[in-house]
């Protein structure tokens, strides 16, 4: 009886932690989003912030998070695809194949504080950049590769065997297999995974304040690589910190929910399209 | 005639030679292409550790080891750099925090391995997922209006310190905590459970006394990943925890961590000075830590595959 009364209670323990994480979940969200809807304007969205007044906007750190973003993917895409294509594919076990790993893995637990005083050393003082969109985008590659390198493994070890076999016998070689046939396999969740890195891109902040600085180029939408790049969640650190406006608390609550928006849009614009993707895929091979 | 088919023939084989060789080139060529981008990787760690470190250590042209690692006196002024506050305060931070997120993330990772129905699951694990792409900014300004005035409130204000970072990162590292432990439940034999039901055991006996040991090796694996990204953590932590260099005798008074040290007072100093050189060798303390957590998630995985 004893035994039946402590299973039943543990059963609803267990309902209830599942409960409560699902509540601060769902709060959090509706936190973030309701506090600051009201503030996000098409006005907010697209002006230029203020140093002193109240009514500055975010225009050009929400073009900044996105333009730093498509840069450093544009950056450790090839990079990070290849190291996993490698490791997927090629490599043998041995000794060296275990140090990639190994440095992989340790890449994906450095603080990005640390990864921020690198790109430091290295843009800032080193090549005497200053604070620029092309150092900040460069250090945040730094933070993309060993997540992409990670799914870009996992999607395409998930890929059959057959497959390869299949290829092989029509007499392809293994870059013809990989090009043709894994990769295009593994593209659903190959997208899933990138979607995932350039989320954490746009949200990083550690990073970019001592590589791409604190301020924004004075000119609207500012395409140069060696402009200053504050991003948007660099700015929202920023006004609430250090921040000398009036309504400092209100532009922060507005970008926290525009940041929160942006995860949750682009989570929906690029995790279902991958999901069809991949119901398709899947499907005809059943 | 039939020298032109001849001839024809000799050029179609000729070329599908020449096909051959560069097929077979391109083959060979991005093999060695991906085995640089992989070699990349420990290229970028080791000049990390190189740099960081390099940097660092000239710390002690002017300050003695010791005096780094065991004086609370944080004085750039005056030239005394005793980083022991921040370095106990990362420590305790991340203790209080693996005390509040590890059960919780434990508890939510049976939940949903083995109790949950099938479409709950179905809906919490693309939630879960989302809440790792939230930026830790986010969370440090929902920890800065809601956790901060209610640790005030409840305790005494004005409620910034240790424990509001905490609570902050328990919710940070609660997706990864899940994640991870749930993936390791869920994929143990199911034979296991099985002759766990069959010897007439109850779900509760089943989890506490089979389960979570056989899985224990990867629920250690996802808390020490949780721990390393509460160590690391600067943005969220920056916004709560009061800021200020002293050193932390109760959970509810400002204080300061590595990270928010090195955040703080990074854009002042010029780049080579003894205090720019101290906030260095913080940043390698840290990289020296996470990298140690690394080695003991392999250990642990390595003595998991032996288990199975």
């Amino acid at each position: 009886m004893m035994k039946k009364f402590m299973d039943q209670g543990t059963t609803l323990f267990f309902w209830f932690s599942g409960l409560l994480i699902v509540a601060i979940l769902v709060w959090f969200l509706q936190y973030t989003v309701g506090q600051g809807w009201s503030h996000i304007s098409w006005q907010f969205l697209t002006t230029p912030s203020k140093e002193m007044d109240a009514g500055g906007g975010i225009g050009p750190e929400l073009f900044n998070t996105f333009y730093v973003m498509v840069l450093s993917l544009v950056f450790s895409l090839p990079v990070g695809l290849g190291a996993g294509i490698y490791l997927a594919e090629y490599a043998p076990k041995s000794k060296i194949t275990d140090l990639i790993r190994l440095s992989t893995e340790s890449l994906a637990s450095v603080p990005s504080i640390v990864f921020g005083l690198f790109g430091s050393i290295i843009f800032v003082t080193g090549f005497k950049l200053g604070f620029t969109i092309l150092g900040g985008a460069a250090t945040l590659t730094l933070l993309n590769l060993p997540v992409l390198v990670r799914v870009t493994e996992e999607a395409i070890k998930a890929v059959p065997f057959a497959y390869r076999e299949a290829s092989y016998a029509l007499g392809a070689t293994k870059w013809q297999t990989i090009y043709r046939v894994v990769l295009l396999s593994a593209l659903p969740s190959l997208i899933t995974g990138i979607n995932l890195v350039a989320g954490r891109a746009m949200g990083e902040s550690a990073i970019l304040v001592f590589t791409a600085g604190l301020s924004v180029s004075n000119k609207m939408l500012d395409f140069s690589l060696f402009a200053p790049g504050e991003t948007l969640a660099v700015h929202l650190w920023y006004v609430r910190a250090e921040g000398l406006v009036p309504d400092a608390e209100a532009i922060a609550n507005g970008s926290a929910a525009v940041l929160v928006l942006v995860v949750l849009l682009f989570n929906l614009l690029i995790g279902i399209p991958s999901r069809i993707l991949h119901r398709r895929f899947a499907g005809k091979v059943g | 005639m039939d020298i032109a088919t001849n001839e024809s023939c000799v050029k179609t084989e000729l070329q599908s030679a020449r096909r051959y060789s560069r097929v077979k080139f391109y083959d060979r060529l991005t093999r060695y292409l991906f085995l640089t981008c992989a070699i990349l990787m420990t290229v970028i760690i080791v000049s990390i550790v190189i740099f960081v470190g390099k940097q660092g250590i000239k710390t002690f042209n002017d300050v003695s080891l010791i005096e780094f690692f065991t004086s609370t006196q944080w004085q750039p002024d005056t030239g005394k750099f005793g980083a022991l506050t921040f370095i106990f305060g990362t420590f305790a931070l991340t203790g209080v925090t693996i005390l509040i997120g590890a059960p919780l993330g434990l508890a939510g990772a049976v939940f949903m391995a083995k109790i949950a129905p099938n479409w709950l699951r179905e809906i919490l694990k693309p939630a879960i997922e989302l809440f790792v792409g939230i930026p830790s900014v986010v969370y440090g300004v929902v920890g800065l209006t809601v956790v901060v005035p209610m640790i005030g409130e409840y305790l005494e204000p004005p409620g910034y310190g240790l424990l509001a970072a905490a609570i902050v990162l328990a919710i940070m590292i609660l997706p990864t905590v899940i994640s991870v432990s749930e993936d390791a439940i869920r994929t143990l034999p199911g034979a296991l459970e099985e002759a766990s039901y069959a010897l007439g055991a109850t779900r509760w006996q089943t989890i506490s006394r089979i389960l979570v040991p056989a899985a224990m090796p990867g629920i250690i694996t996802a808390i020490i990943l949780g721990m390393a990204r509460a160590i690391g953590e600067t943005m969220a932590v920056l916004m709560v925890v009061g800021n200020s260099p002293q050193f932390a005798t109760s959970l509810n008074m400002a204080t300061s961590v590595l990270t928010t040290q090195i955040i703080l007072e990074m854009g002042h100093t010029p780049f080579g000075s003894a205090w720019n050189n101290a906030l260095f060798l913080m940043a390698f303390v840290l990289l020296i830590i996470t990298l140690f957590l690394i080695l003991v998630v392999r250990f642990a995985g390595r003595k998991g595959g032996m288990a199975q």
